[in-house]
């Protein structure tokens, strides 16, 4: 999944309003629950389907937790990691002007406040006073317009955040505060400042330790062993972090995770297997979320007899989400019927009602049979062969599609040849896999505009490139927001693809540990964790 | 070794070994022969409701993470496996005759060649070996057998060259020479029953080894592709719910070491029918 994860990559926020910083900093645990609650996850109870015993407790500081990452990290560079397991650790060491927040939307760190002109094309930010980078250093104005620049390719052509190319000018107005002039408006690019302020200079320094402003402070990496942070006395929110040291271990074999965790080696593992899951409920805190990938049966629109709309929706009416979700999600998936993450509320239309989140079997003969397909077809599935959940829904999906008279075989290919074959060269029928949500809610429906190099599923609706047009020259998110729920619409309609599940991200914590916080962007945010007083 | 006497009063030695080896791989494959035709529950049926249900009268060997039953799918599985293991010892034994036969018989510059070739061929682990096949032609039941079948060839190339060796200057086969009888014949109508003893025993063991090599690619995923099961690819999804639901891999797993034992048992006892 983390190559996956990494490949498409990663960030996803949620968004609420365009200039201004929301009150709350997240400086207590409690109230930054609020995205988790639809699983019926928070840090007092556990979700339906997961049993274990959850800490309760007061909060105490120091102590040491080690956590366990999948995979080895590609950078220690924060604007030029591109791994989702990277962000995620380098997340506790870096901030931006902005700052991802559990219930998606985004918080000032290094900035204390922005406002963005009218015109929008100017973003101005106040710095906050008295944020210190790890070396005890003051963040100046200066530091702040290197990093942008770096991140916009303003230094030397060579744009490290492709969505902040469109920055032309950083100027330094004070020592307290920088304008960003951009030629073009986009609403989304808030987002990109997320990316993280480092002191001026600083990445020219060839082989430096990484210094950011975030709530632990870089000790030391060894490759494929794993990378070490300690608490940041200085950090700018009152109280946080807990913890006095983190050390991330890099565990790359799903059983030898099970085990450490058993063993207590390890306190915190994220997205585990749903076997892993019920393994480890038994003995310690399994918590869970929905994730930021959309999974789904893909449906190749360009070939027969997929490229008949009837045929499509009958998969779609033979699709029985439920099972899906008690066979490959242990119960803790959210059922979607589009492109688009249910985390995103403001964003998120719930669709399932078109289909039904059930089987039927009658509906989707009758349009197979209309169709002139009454003893249904042969339709090869290709599943990457790697990713057990993606071949496990395939199989249940053999199923189900038997049910209705479609003679349905899996195809295990590897990794490489899906990335070729189903993505590239869009040489498929169908395909079972997950897209992951990038840093602006529009980015799953932006690959099914027909002429988008992302259209893997060659799906051509005039009706959804017409919206999209629309979506381009919006310029604020509100209307954004309308259309994107337009999109969802006919996505849905034109029963593009065989969406099915948002599946939960699981994490196994140590039974004396709270206020572990799921976000819906890919990171692991050790500062709000705690060990509980016994 | 030692032959029990169980019968001493009749005075006639049983071969304990054949008996049990026989009696267990004759089971296997009664309930694979059955697995083609019927199974007690469909292999590919899921249930949501009888998911990891524990071992009972109406479920044998429980359910797997589908419901599915997991009695019924290893039937199906060693049906699988067990063709497979035949068709690649019959690949490799029918190439090892004709290449053992010839090498053997004629040797010189043919039999220095083409044992060069087995021997580079078999400087690879056979799983090895596989693995490079199947990555150059493809996953699949047809290529697994292709693998194997190459993989398994030097060692019966190897066995029939042995006793052609052995057999080629014995007296009956001069005699025949000098009678003027044609290469062909002698090679195959006179030599090869005289070794078929030996032969039973290494296609035994073969069978054994492919068996346990099919289960090895299914578990590394690049054998038999779901939803149909062979004892490896069982095993291979059940290592996950190894400690929550243990029949889940004991099925498959003590299967396996029943047809390995069964038929170890059995080439032992053909091994002493020989003496």
């Amino acid at each position: 999944m983390k190559k996956y994860l990494s490949i498409f990559f990663v960030t996803l926020l949620a968004l609420t309003a365009l200039t201004g910083c929301s009150g709350s900093t997240g400086e207590s645990s409690g109230d930054n629950t609020s995205n988790v609650s639809n699983t019926g996850t928070t840090q007092a109870g556990t979700p339906d389907n997961v049993t274990g015993v959850t800490a309760t407790g007061d909060s105490t500081y120091g102590g040491t937790v080690v956590v366990g990452i999948q995979q080895d990290i590609d950078s220690l560079d924060p604007h030029t990691a591109t791994a989702a397991g990277t962000k995620e650790v380098l997340f506790n060491i870096f901030e931006g002007l902005v700052k991802n927040a559990p219930n998606g939307d985004l918080i000032c760190a290094v900035a204390e406040s922005y406002s963005l002109s009218e015109d929008g094309l100017v973003y101005t930010f106040n710095l906050r006073q008295g944020v210190k980078f790890h070396n005890g250093n003051l963040v100046t104005a200066e530091d702040v317009k290197y990093s942008i620049e770096r991140c916009a390719g303003l230094l030397d052509g060579t744009p490290l955040v492709s969505t902040m190319k469109i920055i032309t000018a950083v100027d330094i107005v004070d020592e307290k505060t920088v304008q960003v002039t951009v030629d073009s408006v986009n609403p989304e690019l808030i987002y990109s400042f997320t990316n993280a302020i480092i002191p001026n200079g600083s990445a020219d320094v060839e082989g430096a330790d990484p210094i950011g402003t975030g709530p632990f402070r870089y000790v030391s990496y060894t490759p494929q062993e794993g990378i070490v942070v300690e608490k940041n006395e200085d950090y700018w929110q009152e109280g946080l972090p807990y913890l006095d040291r983190v050390e991330f271990k890099i565990i790359t074999d799903e059983e030898t995770a099970t085990l450490e965790l058993k063993a207590g080696t390890i306190q915190l593992y994220s997205y585990l297997t749903d076997a892993q899951a019920t393994e480890l409920s038994k003995t310690m805190q399994v918590l869970a979320s929905p994730s930021s990938t959309v999974q789904a049966l893909f449906l190749n629109n360009a070939v027969e007899p997929l490229n008949d709309v009837r045929v499509r929706q009958a998969i779609l009416y033979a699709l029985d989400k439920d099972e899906i979700n008690v066979f490959v999600g242990g119960g803790d998936a959210t059922v979607i019927s589009s492109s688009m993450l249910p985390s995103l509320e403001n964003f998120y239309v719930d669709l399932n009602d078109v289909y039904g989140t059930g089987a039927n079997v009658d509906a989707a003969k009758q349009l197979l049979t209309e169709a002139g397909y009454p003893d249904g077809f042969d339709l090869v599935i290709s599943v990457p062969s790697n990713y057990p959940v993606h071949m496990q829904t395939a199989e249940v999906i053999v199923e189900q599609l038997k049910a209705v008279g479609i003679n349905a075989v899996i195809d295990a290919i590897e990794w490489n040849t899906w990335l070729s074959d189903v993505y590239s060269n869009r040489e498929y029928a169908a395909t079972v896999c997950a897209l992951t949500g990038d840093s602006t809610p529009g980015y799953l429906l932006s690959r099914f505009e027909s002429t988008s190099s992302k259209n893997f599923i060659n799906f051509a609706s005039e009706e959804y490139d017409e919206v999209y047009a629309k979506v381009v020259a919006a310029t604020t998110m509100e209307e954004r927001g309308e259309y994107y729920k337009e999109l969802q619409k006919i996505l849905v309609d034109e029963a593009g693809t065989g969406f099915t599940l948002c599946i939960a991200n699981k994490v196994a914590v140590a039974n004396n540990l709270a206020g572990y916080l799921f976000y819906p962007v890919y990171v692991q945010d050790m500062s709000t964790v705690y060990y509980v007083a016994e | 070794m030692k032959v029990f006497n169980l019968s001493a009063s009749k005075g006639k030695k049983v071969n304990i070994y054949l008996i049990i080896g026989a009696v267990m791989t004759s089971l296997v494959f009664l309930i694979a022969i059955i697995g083609i035709f019927w199974t007690p529950y469909s292999t590919t049926a899921m249930s949501a409701r009888e998911r990891f249900a524990a071992p009972s009268w109406s479920h044998l060997f429980g359910t797997d993470n589908f419901g599915r039953d997991i009695f019924s799918r290893v039937m199906k599985a060693v049906g699988t496996s067990a063709l497979i293991s035949v068709l690649v010892v019959a690949i490799s034994a029918a190439v090892g005759i004709v290449l053992g036969a010839i090498t053997g018989y004629f040797g010189g510059i043919v039999d220095s060649v083409v044992m060069r070739v087995i021997d580079a061929i078999n400087g690879f682990p056979s799983i090895l070996l596989a693995l490079v096949i199947i990555s150059i032609f493809g996953k699949g039941r047809q290529n697994v057998v292709l693998a194997l079948g190459i993989a398994f060839t030097p060692s019966f190339v190897r066995i029939v060259r042995g006793e052609f060796i052995r057999l080629r200057d014995a007296d009956y086969i001069v005699r025949a020479r000098l009678m003027g009888v044609t290469k062909p014949r002698i090679l195959f109508v006179h030599i090869l029953p005289n070794i078929f003893s030996t032969f039973w025993v290494s296609v035994t063991i073969g069978l054994n080894n492919a068996i346990l090599a099919e289960s090895g690619l299914s578990y590394l995923g690049i054998g038999v592709q779901a939803p149909d099961a062979t004892l490896g690819s069982m095993l291979s999804d059940a290592q996950g719910y190894m400690s929550s639901s243990p029949w889940y891999v004991l099925a498959p797993g003590l299967t396996i070491v029943w047809i390995v034992l069964g038929m170890a048992m059995l080439s032992e006892g053909i091994g002493k029918f020989k003496k």
